[in-house]
């Protein structure tokens, strides 16, 4: 077991399964036909992203350097919130974009019954060594560990 | 954060509960930069990005909704993203109950609560909002609450405003409470660029492929571009603004940049030169090869990838007078050496309402009618978003619309190929 020390975005904790990519995430481009056609598996739908293309990321613990894309992506990852069809967390590698962290905030102010902790600056390290399948812990200070 | 005593009162609820949260919202969005303050808002209007009643998006009329009820809207009017309906665009029986029946249902109430909390006029809905023909068009230095990923880069890179890539209902709660979080692009040293971008093509690079590559190559940071002045000059005029507005969706949507520079050109490059750029910039040089390279690296995902083409859509983001003149008499040439009067595919023009108004008013648009092309409102993209679109082959010449749609990417000469009846 790892553990790798990030910042906390927003709070709480949680065990999940990983789901990781090392390219940027686009929010609206992964999410958009899922939450439409309430896909309750949530599948990635951007074909941009081969390694998530067609995964699904509900209450999964989603590892990613950043988002990118479409500034309808910090109310995207509201709404999955929202619906309660989001990932079990957010786990960057890099300091959180401006687009994840409006979504993450959103979600933690306006969205009563879901909580979705997000972390940051998890470091190069730990995409690296994180990989699909592995079990994630995350605490309330931002300590990820990873079995 | 350090807050002002009048911010302090209304995140502790003085002003009510809602306007707390609002106030809230702003402060741990900050917080999350490392922001030490808020600062006013300066331009006349905000954009907003949240142009569509999808019903999926509920959670946001609802919160919307609150905000009405709440009686805290803004003072400050705003122009939005375009419509995803027009009758005139083509779609079949089944396309179009799926639109009207499961997907946008909300539109009408959304517009409904858009107009309560301050669009700016009845038909501002594009994402070109900073074209003479809307009126939203902010001054350099002016602070922003924008979103609209296009439209942010636009403004910070054009016009010289500040603005950071702000998410939807981000936008509205800035104007609400009348401050933004200061930190990124509001800041002198977030606008500098920490890549040196060298383009060294041998003819004038298509400005949605090149604006994909540099997006995809720097992602959030800041590009500074050297040698693109060669190719289309040093003045913002029409051209350029066009070819910049289109590079610009590009590196937005492909990558996530909130700001580039282009040498000799845009006004902070032209007014601050290489001080733009950080220490340890790091370089990235685009040939025509790498253009090759890039463009033949985008996934097709058609069933079939030899497919007629059923529709094509130019347009992503909304293109501006001067570019519907100049499709128009390209397209009249194109056609004549081809021998053929129409376009041979679907073809729809989008642009922002106001721009279409003063287009219609000019000889053009009848000529361009007369090829077959139909004009629209529209976003191609919330087109797209219907499951049955998805499956029709349908081509374009904005790489924003490949990146999240089932539409294959064309260059602009390609595309004029292909509608005319030519082969590419």
């Amino acid at each position: 077991m790892k553990q790798f020390k990030g910042r906390v975005v927003t709070p709480g904790e949680v065990t999940a399964e990983a789901v990781v990519t090392k390219e940027g995430f686009n929010t609206l481009a992964s999410l958009q036909m899922a939450l439409q056609f309430g896909d309750k598996e949530v599948k990635c739908g951007d074909q941009s992203n081969k390694e998530l293309y067609g995964k699904s990321l509900i209450n999964k613990a989603l590892c990613l350097p950043q988002t990118i894309g479409s500034t309808t992506g910090g109310l995207v990852l509201y709404c999955a919130c929202s619906l309660q069809m989001n990932p079990a967390c957010m786990l960057f590698a890099n300091h959180i974009d401006s687009l994840a962290a409006a979504g993450a905030v959103l979600a933690d102010v306006w969205v009563d019954k879901v909580t979705m902790p997000v972390i940051d600056s998890l470091g190069d390290e730990f995409l690296n060594y994180v990989k699909d399948g592995m079990k994630i812990t995350v605490k309330a200070d931002g300590i990820v560990e990873v079995e | 954060m350090i807050l002002t005593k009048e911010q302090q009162a209304i995140l502790d609820g003085e002003k009510g509960e809602t306007l707390a949260k609002v106030m809230k919202t702003l402060v741990m969005y900050g917080d999350a930069f490392e922001a030490e303050k808020l600062v006013p808002i300066t331009s006349k209007y905000n954009h907003l990005v949240t142009s569509f009643g999808l019903k999926v998006m509920s959670p946001v009329y609802d919160l919307m909704q609150q905000l009405l009820d709440s009686d805290v809207a803004s003072e400050q009017k705003f122009s939005v993203d375009p419509r995803p309906l027009d009758k005139n665009v083509p779609a079949n029986f089944l396309q179009n109950l799926v639109f009207n029946k499961f997907m946008y249902t909300k539109q009408d109430f959304y517009e409904k609560q858009l107009g309560k909390l301050g669009l700016m006029d009845k038909n501002a809905f594009t994402c070109t909002c900073y074209m003479d023909e809307v009126g939203n068009k902010p001054q350099k230095g002016e602070v922003l609450s924008w979103a609209e990923s296009s439209a942010v880069v636009y403004a910070n890179s054009v016009l010289g405003a500040r603005c950071n890539r702000n998410s939807g209902i981000i936008d509205i709660m800035g104007s609400i409470v009348g401050y933004v979080p200061y930190f990124g692009l509001l800041t002198d040293e977030g606008r500098k660029a920490t890549w040196v971008v060298k383009v060294k093509t041998t003819k004038m690079p298509e400005a949605q492929l090149l604006g994909s590559a540099i997006g995809m190559k720097v992602m959030e940071d800041v590009p500074y571009v050297v040698g693109l002045d060669q190719w289309i000059g040093n003045e913002l005029n029409d051209s350029a603004c066009a070819y910049l507005k289109d590079f610009g969706a590009a590196t937005a949507s492909n990558g996530a940049v909130g700001l580039y520079h282009i040498e000799n050109l845009t006004p902070e490059a032209v007014e601050l030169g290489e001080n733009l750029i950080a220490e340890d910039a790091k370089e990235y040089i685009i040939d025509d090869a790498e253009l090759e390279r890039v463009k033949n690296n985008y996934p097709v995902i058609w069933k079939n990838p030899d497919a007629k083409p059923k529709l094509c859509f130019v347009g992503c983001p909304h293109l501006s007078l001067e570019q519907l003149k100049s499709w128009t008499l390209k397209l009249e040439a194109e056609l004549k050496k081809n021998g053929k009067k129409k376009v041979t595919i679907n073809t729809v023009f989008t642009a922002a309402p106001g721009v279409l108004e003063a287009f219609e008013k000019t000889e053009y648009a009848a000529r361009l009618k007369a090829t077959g092309v139909v004009t629209s409102y529209i976003c191609p993209l919330m087109y797209m978003n219907n499951p049955l679109c998805k499956k029709m082959p349908v081509i374009t010449s904005s790489n924003k619309l490949r990146t999240y749609t089932s539409a294959r990417y064309y260059t602009d000469e390609e595309i004029l190929k292909t509608i005319t009846g030519g082969k590419n």
